[in-house]
């Protein structure tokens, strides 16, 4: 186990190594000098000089990564140019929203996933599984912004039960907090909540056509009988790693559904970035995401392998 | 004779409803896309107007059409790049199976897929300014190691068969036997990963050019529709509904065929299909 998890910490750090490498790569081709495309066409060459001093710009590219790389790691993210703080201080006042929010998505996602796969696998071939696949099949085809948008025609514009966007802080009261993330976190879940139905279904039905099943089955057990207690246990190994990489779905969707509600959360922070060529703050919001992605796939694979011995060897 | 699955058949009576309203676009659309009627602005589904109009007066069902011919375009050409540079990627790491090139490939491979895709595609779509072929290569990259895993995959099982053993005693490289001999075999694996990838890439440039990131205006797309018909959504619903309907149905025409493609042509769920 030990191994495995060392085999995994260096994967894992390989791949960090890589992302910011990407990430670094990306943001230098930038074609010309990135002082000058973040001030603009009609920026003063003295004004230039000043942001290229700032940003670093005038070390080498290795000391420039080394720079950029071991500030990140002390909590150091550089210093926003449009907002002239801390970058570090934008994302801990965002981040608040963008998790919480992906967390609430994936706890309706699961919640919905997990009843409705399961009585579609019992019930495989009748009518109600085959009601269920269709609209799975549907819930997958729709775009999560537009849902959202239909979300906040019904509910906040004809019914008014909820606001049409905006979050009013969590020191305005959990509650509150928590009812204006309500219909991004559902537009959120609804793909993934499909996509995770139908994986339990046909989980669950590759675990019943096992020889222990059927094993369990012979000695008297009935079908939900044997689905509770021998299917439902290994059937679950497959759904929790599309648990764990619908995170990543979610951190990215979030980033748009963000922009459907007016969430003030690290997707907004994204694309205000984007439009003000504040590439700092793109820069380390996209490090950080994929950092998450990446950690949350490390402790789903550690998971797995306490779970199932099977894995480790691999 | 193969009997066709129904989700095949009516999947693809969905998506060819798209594709052919993108086709027909070239040569006629019901009015101009590109002229703007202030006047008859928010207009509600008439017989003039299928669709109704939207906030500049264009007509509605015009724009889906010429939108098709958009989201089409991106998906394929994005789905060509993961075919293009997947396929032998994956093919020649499964030739070297057991070699360190494969082990390079496929760990390289991980690591793409360790992104979240959206993400980067953002990343490089803003950096390199919002714009149809920026929009293509974002979406593109992202089906490399898909086509190259799923390749890599049924190579593997196809080289240890003894057919392969016989062309390699008669002589032959590793690039012919690849080329001759595997790829036709997995060709029925990439149909079905391409009709999946391509309903993701039509998903995907929706979600770009929402945010502004795809492909710009004045040129129609649904993704750009939508983002259009946001604020107006209360006063004039319909031009959300119909770009949102083309989406949905145009992926889910997608993924029914694939559906159905897979039932007939990938031989292991034929065989434990019951």
């Amino acid at each position: 186990m030990l191994q495995f998890a060392l085999t995994r910490f260096i994967s894992l750090s390989l791949s960090l190594i890589a992302a910011s490498v990407v990430i670094f790569a990306v943001i230098e081709i930038i074609p010309g000098d990135p002082a000058s495309f973040m001030l603009g066409i009609n920026a003063q060459p003295d004004t230039i000089a000043a942001l290229r001093e700032q940003l670093g710009l005038n070390g080498s590219l290795l000391s420039r990564y080394v720079n950029w790389v071991s500030g990140m790691l002390v909590g150091d993210f550089g210093i926003s140019y449009t907002y002239k703080v801390p970058v570090s201080e934008l994302i801990l006042a965002r981040v608040w929203i963008s998790l919480p929010l992906a967390v609430y998505a994936l706890a309706i996602s699961t919640l919905i996933a997990f009843p409705v796969g399961l009585i579609a696998a019992a019930k495989r071939g009748k009518t109600i599984d085959i009601t269920i696949m269709g609209t799975t099949q549907l819930g997958i085809a729709i775009p999560n912004f537009w849902f959202a948008m239909i979300l906040v025609l019904i509910f906040a514009i004809n019914l008014r039960w909820f606001s049409a966007g905006g979050f009013p802080g969590w020191e305005e009261g959990f509650l509150l907090s928590i009812k204006s993330l309500t219909l991004p976190a559902i537009a959120l879940a609804l793909p993934q909540a499909s996509i995770l139905a139908r994986i339990m279904r046909s989980s669950i039905l590759d675990t019943l056509d096992q020889d222990y099943v059927r094993t369990a089955r012979a000695k008297g057990l009935s079908q939900r009988q044997a689905i509770w207690r021998h299917a439902l246990k290994n059937a679950l190994i497959p759904v929790l790693t599309i648990i764990g990489m619908q995170f990543s779905f979610l951190m990215a969707g979030a980033i748009i559904i963000e922009n459907v509600f007016f969430l003030p959360g690290l997707g907004r922070l994204i694309f205000q970035g984007i439009t003000q060529r504040d590439l700092i703050v793109v820069e380390s919001v996209v490090m950080l995401l994929v950092f998450a992605v990446i950690i949350v796939t490390f402790i789903v694979d550690l998971t797995y392998a306490a779970v199932d011995p099977r894995l480790r060897k691999r | 004779m193969t009997h066709f699955p129904r989700t095949l058949i009516f999947g693809g009576i969905l998506f060819s409803i798209f594709l052919l309203g993108a086709l027909i676009s070239f040569v006629w659309t019901p009015a101009d896309v590109e002229i703007l009627q202030i006047t008859a602005r928010f207009k509600l589904p008439s017989t003039a107007h299928w669709f109704g109009t939207d906030h500049f007066g264009r007509d509605i069902f015009s724009m889906i059409m010429v939108g098709a011919r958009t989201s089409i375009a991106v998906a394929v050409v994005a789905v060509g790049i993961g075919i293009a540079l997947g396929v032998p990627l994956g093919l020649w790491a499964a030739a070297n199976h057991g070699h360190w090139l494969d082990d390079f490939i496929m760990r390289g491979n991980d690591l793409v897929f360790a992104f979240p895709s959206l993400i980067i595609a953002i990343l490089i779509t803003a950096v390199f300014g919002p714009s149809a072929f920026n929009a293509i290569i974002a979406i593109g990259i992202f089906n490399i190691p898909v086509f190259a895993r799923i390749s890599r995959g049924g190579a593997l099982s196809i080289w240890t068969l003894d057919y392969i053993l016989s062309a390699r005693v008669a002589g032959k490289r590793a690039f012919r036997i690849s080329a001759e001999h595997i790829l036709p075999n997995i060709a029925n694996l990439l149909i079905v990963q391409g009709t999946i990838q391509f309903s993701l890439g039509i998903l995907a440039e929706a979600a770009l050019s929402y945010v502004g990131l795809g492909v710009q205006p004045p040129t129609p797309s649904w993704g750009r529709m939508l983002a259009d018909s946001q604020t107006m959504i209360s006063i004039a619903p319909h031009l959300a509904l119909f770009p949102g309907f083309a989406i949905i149905l145009t992926v889910l025409g997608l993924n029914l065929m694939g559906d159905g493609l897979r039932d007939i042509l990938d031989p292991r769920i034929r065989r434990t299909q019951r």
